[in-house]
């Protein structure tokens, strides 16, 4: 297991490094003068100067691209255009809700998603899986903003069960901390549910046609120790990796339900980057959240051998 | 010939010989799908939305971007069929030309990744030397989460359609590459290939009659789900407003606008909102349709 640990450690280097690559390209191969993009239409002369002096713009291109890589390794992911502050801590002031939001929803998509699979796997093409499934259908096609802004609607304005918008740090008690992420989460785990329920559902039905299922059943095991002990246990490797992978789809959505519910993390700090044209930051946001991206995928690979023993590589 | 060489291996991604009798059944297996209700519904409500679209016009719509200060946040009314927005823009209009806007950019950018996946994506398959290096800056890529990555992009070159179509193509490339280079490694060593490789046959005239054909059905399938994800990377764009110029009447950005006065007027955001659930719903329950009949093998992996 541990030479698989460390190629597979190892493999992530090429794709990180490409990540930085592509940003790095972004910026400099898109017509027109970098220096004059970051700055805006009415920028002076003097102020073009300032922003190529310090983003390095005047220098040659393989040289701005080695500073670039070696600020990276340093941790350094520059300076906002606008506000003067490292990007570091400006990610760092606005990661808690972030967070808190990204693993409600996890936890959450969880307990939900991968019962509705193995309920849904039980009899296929039954009425419970046809539920399932169109549920799932609908977690895929509705985008988060409109459940998001429909919850709103229906629970916030109509019922006034919950706050409208907004974010309570948990500093401040654990109380209105939850209760003012649970729209958020619910919004969020449309369709992140959708997929790990897809997933659990075709695994399981793929596991249950296997010999020692029908061994299980025959040794007279309850249906339910059938399910969760050896079917569920047996499938667990694709809905892990779907976990993982659905991470991609959960950074998207978080962007937009930070924006939605109005809460201060880093999903709205791209949107305000954007909005401000603050370049550097949009870029570190990027590299990022791409980086937790590559690093939770390696992470599921890695546990992959834990779930599931007899995967050798 | 080719008919002679084919062997039973071939099943499972035809050559375009054996057109005649697949095409027919492909055909019945649609037809016999639309006895599903859902499946029936969605077609409906695409067709209905293309029709919206296509006769705009002539459908009782006035200028969908035309002011009024006098006609602000108008309840539904005979002037406003579904009211008015904080401009006094009719939101009957808007919709309807917002769906125009959505299918140019679904279609747009599902034609411009697939045709540029499917050439980076031969080259790839074909060209030992070129493969490693293309597919590692796909793997690039494809780590960027694709929104952000045309959030960059847009937020570089500035809101137009063109740009945003730009951007919203660049991060579904990746996987038309991945999809079309497995597709030609395969059929690489089918033996009809080698029969042709063999026989003299010009590469590009293999690439062209024998092996890319076998890309069509799958690339059909992609193609669905692509648009749908581009109308959806669309909205969520000009919704977060890092997509469309804000002028231009597009689903999201109608929900953009309507954002800040959601709690009184909730239409102004629901109404958009829920036409474009509805569109994505329909476009994926007949992709997932399409992908059973067309690609038997893809269907069974999920």
């Amino acid at each position: 297991m541990f030479p698989y640990v460390i190629k597979r450690v190892l493999a992530t280097i090429p794709v990180m490094t490409m990540v930085a690559v592509v940003v790095f390209a972004m910026l400099r191969l898109t017509p027109g003068d970098p220096a004059a993009i970051l700055a805006g239409d009415d920028a002076s002369g003097a102020q073009l100067e300032q922003i190529r002096r310090t983003m390095g713009l005047d220098q040659p291109i393989l040289t701005q691209l080695f500073v670039w890589l070696k600020q990276l390794l340093q941790g350094d992911l520059g300076v906002s255009l606008i506000s003067g502050t490292p990007v570091v801590s400006m990610i760092g002031s606005r990661v808690a809700p972030t967070i808190s939001l990204a693993l409600a929803t996890i936890v959450l998509t969880i307990i939900v998603a991968v019962p509705m699979g193995v309920v849904a796997a039980r009899r296929p093409g039954k009425l419970l899986d046809r539920t399932v499934m169109t549920f799932s259908v609908m977690g895929f096609s509705i985008p988060t903003f409109v459940i998001g802004y429909l919850l709103i609607y229906l629970l916030s304005l109509k019922l006034g069960w919950f706050p409208v918008q907004g974010y309570s740090p948990i500093e401040k008690g654990i109380g209105p901390f939850l209760h003012r992420l649970v729209l958020p989460t619910i919004a969020l785990s449309g369709i992140y549910v959708a997929l790990v329920a897809r997933i659990t559902r075709s695994s399981v039905i793929d596991v249950m046609g296997e010999d020692y299922i029908r061994t299980a059943r025959a040794k007279g095991a309850r249906e339910s120790t059938v399910l969760l002990r050896h079917a569920l246990r047996n499938a667990a490797v694709p809905i892990v990796t779907v976990i993982g992978i659905g991470v991609a789809s959960l950074i998207t959505g978080v962007v937009v339900t930070e924006s939605v519910f109005n809460l201060p993390g880093l999903g709205r700090l791209v949107v305000e980057a954007v909005l401000a044209r603050d370049y550097p930051v949009i870029q570190g946001l990027i590299l990022l959240f791409s980086f937790t991206y590559v690093l939770i995928n390696l992470t599921v690979d890695i546990l992959y051998t834990v779930f599931d023993p007899r995967i050798r590589y | 010939m080719m008919k002679t060489i084919q062997n039973p291996a071939v099943g499972e991604l035809p050559p375009v010989g054996a057109g005649i009798d697949r095409k027919n059944s492909t055909f019945n297996q649609l037809l016999l799908s639309l006895k599903s209700i859902p499946v029936l519904v969605a077609l409906v409500v695409l067709v209905t939305v293309v029709v919206l679209a296509a006769f705009a016009p002539v459908l009782g719509t006035v200028d969908p971007i035309a002011i009024n200060p006098g006609g602000r946040f108008s309840p539904i009314s005979e002037a406003y069929w579904l009211g008015s927005d904080a401009y006094g823009r009719d939101l009957y209009s808007r919709l309807l030309y917002g769906a125009r806007i959505s299918l140019i950019v679904g279609l747009g950018a599902a034609a411009a990744s697939i045709a540029a996946g499917l050439v980076i994506g031969v080259v790839a398959g074909y060209l030992k030397v070129l493969d490693a290096i293309i597919m590692r800056v796909m793997d690039g890529v494809m780590a960027i989460p694709s929104i952000l990555l045309a959030i960059a992009l847009v937020s570089l070159t500035g809101a137009s359609l063109v740009t945003v179509l730009v951007a919203i193509t660049v991060p579904e490339i990746p996987r038309v590459v991945r999809l079309v280079r497995s597709i030609i490694l395969n059929v690489r060593s089918e033996a009809y290939v080698e029969a042709a490789v063999s026989l003299g046959t010009p590469t590009l005239r293999i690439l062209t009659r024998h092996m890319v054909p076998n890309t069509i059905a799958p690339l059909i399938v992609q193609g669905t789900f692509i648009f749908a994800s581009a109308i959806l990377t669309e909205a969520t764009l000009s919704f977060l407003g890092a997509g469309l110029p804000t002028e231009i009447p597009s689903w999201g950005n109608m929900m953009a606008d309507g954002r800040m006065y959601f709690q009184l007027y909730p239409g102004l955001v629901l109404y958009p909102g829920i036409v474009l659930a509805l569109t994505l719903l329909s476009v994926n329950i007949l992709g997932d349709v399409l992908r059973d009949v067309l690609d038997p093998k893809m269907a069974k992996r999920t």
